[in-house]
């Protein structure tokens, strides 16, 4: 554990990416093959199942430390991490161990499978001979959650530096559904892999926002489609098993059902990517209709027959086996269009349509009308361009449309968590209502860091009760809140939800009696929810 | 029973001697724990405060009329009786002790119970009632020990200094900025300091307190000319132009709250270091029972967590709200540390 608490430390005491690269690199080099898997792992999500709930190990650190469990709650706030709280309660270590990560590991599978108080014993008997990061790191993996500034990108180029691989080579082992005990670090990252595993999607090619379209060049070299507003998803099809990929790299297979269709009738060796949408009578729904999909294992009927999936097909990555990366787009669209041709019409698969290019003020026009379409904007992309890995700008590009507004005002404030753990980042937002005021939506982001601090200060001195960690402040402040989309939800107080609610910016200039109304808020749900 | 001190508008006030205690608007007698800017405001008729604690005082507040006492001197002014007891916080600081007809309440300013070398070590004085700060007054705040953090500065300067990367240290220029000078091995390299802190250097200097040899970084100084160097800085002059002339620098801060991770990745260093010159929870702890006072007011701090704590351990603890600050996170000023 020594040596990967001096990963952490090393990791954490740079912002420099370079400086981080070659920490993980050299880690990668040299620690003990079952630990540089599990670092892996860590690094990409792949945490190990909680052994013991929060609840618990609250209970049991607060009596290590001889603290009442109120104090402990009221602390970690503070702090703004569990896993750091109470390795900062916790009395110094008096014993000394040597287990390394993956023993840690493993002695935790051990805790799981016992009763609670050889459990108990066994994490009191750890955080004894753990101190410092060791500790912290220690209870991370109790509480999961392994946010240390370190992407997935950032970590693979560590690898590729460590092992003389490529890096996109890299990249594509390290999707896919494994963990640390269906695989080694052999098998994961240096055996010859020829038979790659099947479930494997590509790493997605993701768009850049566009900011300047006088610089693309002439129209004739793009293509342009609707920026659907579902879930990206990879629809893999090998050896007779279908899957698909969110582009969080989570495996959402289960969740979507009717797409097992495809798998009958598009060949063996075929990668789609496209977006999920849920949809009816010809047109997509709101991305509300989706999102009770993704909250769980498996779909109930009533939520199959209301809000059906189908796979908006973008781009064709896999024919026959062939990986079509590397050819321009304007070829895999074409093999794309073929694939589909023909197929029966009731296949929840479609071509996302491509939309006619013949100057830029025909493209914004179209844009203009995107919501109606159901979509959130534009994408545009270039006909020669390969399928590249990540967020690589210059080829492909997302026009969104302008988000919609209101200006609310604040009534509730809390601190955030991490990183914001002092600040009051979390807000919640109120329209005008009569006399009153109705909320109808919570916004984190969109202030500078100095904009938080300087509402911290005022919340501060304005808390009028405390919900908890929850501060009410008089309805003064006001803010303009951007959001891509509204709907009616009879689950809000407001009778509305949107989506991606955040602030646009502090609007020092208006006083709460000027803020919007319910009426407003109304308004613009009749014209384009 | 009258109380020996009440709370006002200008601050802590003893009317038996007509005098408050580190009052944050102007009073005619004024009693100062020590002279950081939260504690020790201008515009008093006179202040009154420990030998050590003055020359600070005089160069923050210009010509005030201003007398001074011993550690441990007695002195009567009208109906109470005051001294003035070290409170281990910075050079100079004291706790005050005010008795009136029997009763004894003592202010404790900012204290730290850790003897850092530097200020007279913190003696805990026994009273009735103590009015104790509480700034790092959660079990989260463990102080390391002195030997684990010289080691890491030093070891974080001698590799930025390897590297030809300056090392920009912030910390207040009164109090911290001196312990981290007496602190660090200076075979390393040459140490730098900004103005602010140079001054305070200037004064300390005179009255006898040693310091290792420092350079005041002026308009002049050039960088290059002292390469590897550690720059003492206030906070606030780290984030502006001013650092700017040193090159590749690597920029730390020396503070308690970087005791949490959160806090010093919120303000965007990637390095901090945990030290302070207020008592982490053990330490408050141990001065509060040190006192044998029954009755415990708290304030500038967690004061509502820590005064349900108090009172769970059995003591009559209440919150009192002053202009005191504590240690501050913000850099745009420098309160008191």
């Amino acid at each position: 554990m020594k040596r990967f608490a001096a990963l952490f430390a090393a990791l954490d005491a740079t912002g420099s990416t370079t400086a981080k690269t070659a920490a993980l690199a050299a880690y990668f080099r040299e620690a003990p093959p079952e630990d540089r898997l599990w670092t892996v792992a860590l690094f990409s999500g792949r945490r190990p199942r909680r052994a013991i709930t929060a609840t618990r190990l609250r209970d049991w650190a607060a009596e290590a430390a001889g603290l009442p469990l109120w104090l402990v709650e009221e602390s970690y706030p503070v702090v703004g991490d569990l896993a750091e709280t109470l390795s900062l309660i916790l009395p110094p270590p008096t014993r000394s161990a040597e287990n390394r990560l993956a023993g840690w590991i493993a002695e935790l599978r051990r805790l799981s499978t016992l009763d609670e108080e050889a459990r108990r014993a066994g994490i009191l008997a750890a955080w004894d001979s753990l101190g410092g990061t060791e500790r912290f790191l220690f209870n991370k993996l109790l509480t999961g959650g392994f946010r240390v500034g370190v992407s997935q990108k950032l970590m693979t180029r560590a690898l590729a530096q460590a092992t003389g691989q490529d890096e996109a080579a890299l990249t594509h082992r390290l999707m896919g559904g494994w963990t640390p005990d269906t695989t080694t670090w052999q098998a994961l990252i240096t055996a010859p892999d020829p038979a790659a595993d099947l479930s494997r999607p590509y790493p997605f090619c993701l768009a850049s926002p566009l900011d300047d379209i006088a610089a693309l060049g002439p129209v004739s070299d793009w293509a342009a489609e609707w920026k659907w507003d579902g879930i990206r998803a990879q629809f893999v099809l090998r050896g007779g098993n279908w899957f698909l990929w969110s582009r969080g790299e989570d495996l959402v297979t289960d969740r979507f059902p009717e797409l097992a269709q495809l798998a009958d009738r598009l060949p063996q060796g075929t990668v789609i990517d496209g977006e999920v949408l849920a949809w009816a009578d010809g047109a997509p729904l709101p991305f509300a209709r989706l999102q009770p999909r993704l909250g769980r294992k498996s779909v109930p009927k009533k939520l199959l027959a209301e809000a059906p999936a189908l796979l908006m097909a973008y781009d064709l990555l896999e024919d026959a086996g062939q990986d079509l990366r590397g050819a321009p787009l304007s070829q895999r669209r074409a093999q794309l269009a073929r694939l589909l041709d023909g197929l029966p019409e009731d296949t929840p698969l479609r071509l996302s349509p491509q939309l006619p290019a013949t100057d830029w003020p025909a493209l914004a026009a179209a844009r203009e009308t995107a919501r109606e379409n159901g979509a959130e904007g534009l994408m545009l992309k270039r006909l020669a361009s390969a399928y590249g890995i990540g967020r690589k700008r210059g080829d492909w590009w997302k026009w969104k449309v302008d988000p919609l507004t209101i200006d609310a005002v604040m009534i509730y404030a809390q601190a955030g968590h991490g990183r914001r753990a002092t600040l009051f980042t979390d807000y919640t937002f109120a329209v005008r209502d009569g006399d009153g005021f109705t909320p109808f939506t919570k916004a984190y982001s969109g202030l500078t860091d100095a904009e938080f601090a300087e509402v911290t200060r005022w919340v501060r001195a304005h808390t009028l009760q405390r919900f908890g960690p929850v501060r009410q402040v008089p309805p003064e402040l006001v803010f303009e809140i951007a959001f891509e989309g509204i709907q009616a939800s009879p689950r809000h107080k407001s009778g509305i939800a949107l989506r991606f609610p955040r602030i646009l910016r502090w609007r020092r200039d208006k006083p709460a009696a000027e803020a919007d109304t319910l009426g407003t808020l109304r308004e613009i749900l009749r014209q384009h929810g | 029973m009258e109380d020996v001190l009440s709370f006002t508008d200008a601050g802590l006030y003893c009317a038996a001697g007509d005098f408050h205690i580190d009052p944050w608007r102007p009073v005619p007698r004024a009693l100062i724990t020590h002279g950081h800017a939260d504690h020790a405001r201008p515009g008093m008729g006179a202040y009154l405060c420990t030998a050590p604690a003055a020359p600070v005082i005089r160069l923050r507040l210009g010509d005030v009329t201003l007398e001074t006492i011993a550690y441990g001197e007695a002195r009567q002014i009208g109906g109470a009786r005051v001294s003035f007891h070290p409170a281990g916080h910075v050079p100079g600081s004291a706790q005050i002790r005010v008795e009136v007809a029997g009763q004894v309440w003592v202010v404790s300013g900012d204290y730290k119970v850790v003897d850092d070398g530097l200020s007279e070590p913190f003696a805990p004085v026994r009273c009735h009632t103590f009015i104790s700060e509480c700034t790092f007054g959660l079990p989260v705040f463990t102080w390391p020990d002195a030997a684990t953090l010289k080691a890491q500065i030093d070891g974080w300067w001698a590799a930025n200094a390897a590297q030809g990367r300056a090392s920009l240290l912030g910390a207040y220029s009164l109090g911290k900025a001196q312990r981290l000078l007496t602190m660090v091995n200076r075979n390393i390299g040459p140490i730098l300091t900004h103005g602010a802190v140079e001054n305070t250097n200037a004064v300390l200097r005179a009255q006898g307190v040693a310091l290792p040899p420092t350079l005041r970084v002026t308009a002049e100084t050039d960088a290059r000319a002292h390469p590897g160097a550690l720059v003492i800085a206030p906070p606030s002059a780290l984030s502006g132009p001013w650092a700017r002339r040193f090159g590749p620098a690597e920029t730390a801060f020396a503070s308690g709250w970087m005791a949490i991770h959160g806090i010093r990745r919120r303000r965007g260093t990637e390095r901090g270091f945990v030290i302070s010159d207020h008592a982490d929870w053990a330490g408050l702890n141990a001065a509060i029972a040190a006192t044998g006072a029954e009755r415990i007011y708290v304030t500038h701090g967690y004061t509502a967590v820590f005064r349900r704590w108090l009172e769970e351990q059995g003591y009559d603890a209440r919150i009192v709200r002053t202009g005191w600050e504590g240690e501050s996170l913000d850099t745009a000023e420098e309160a008191g540390t």
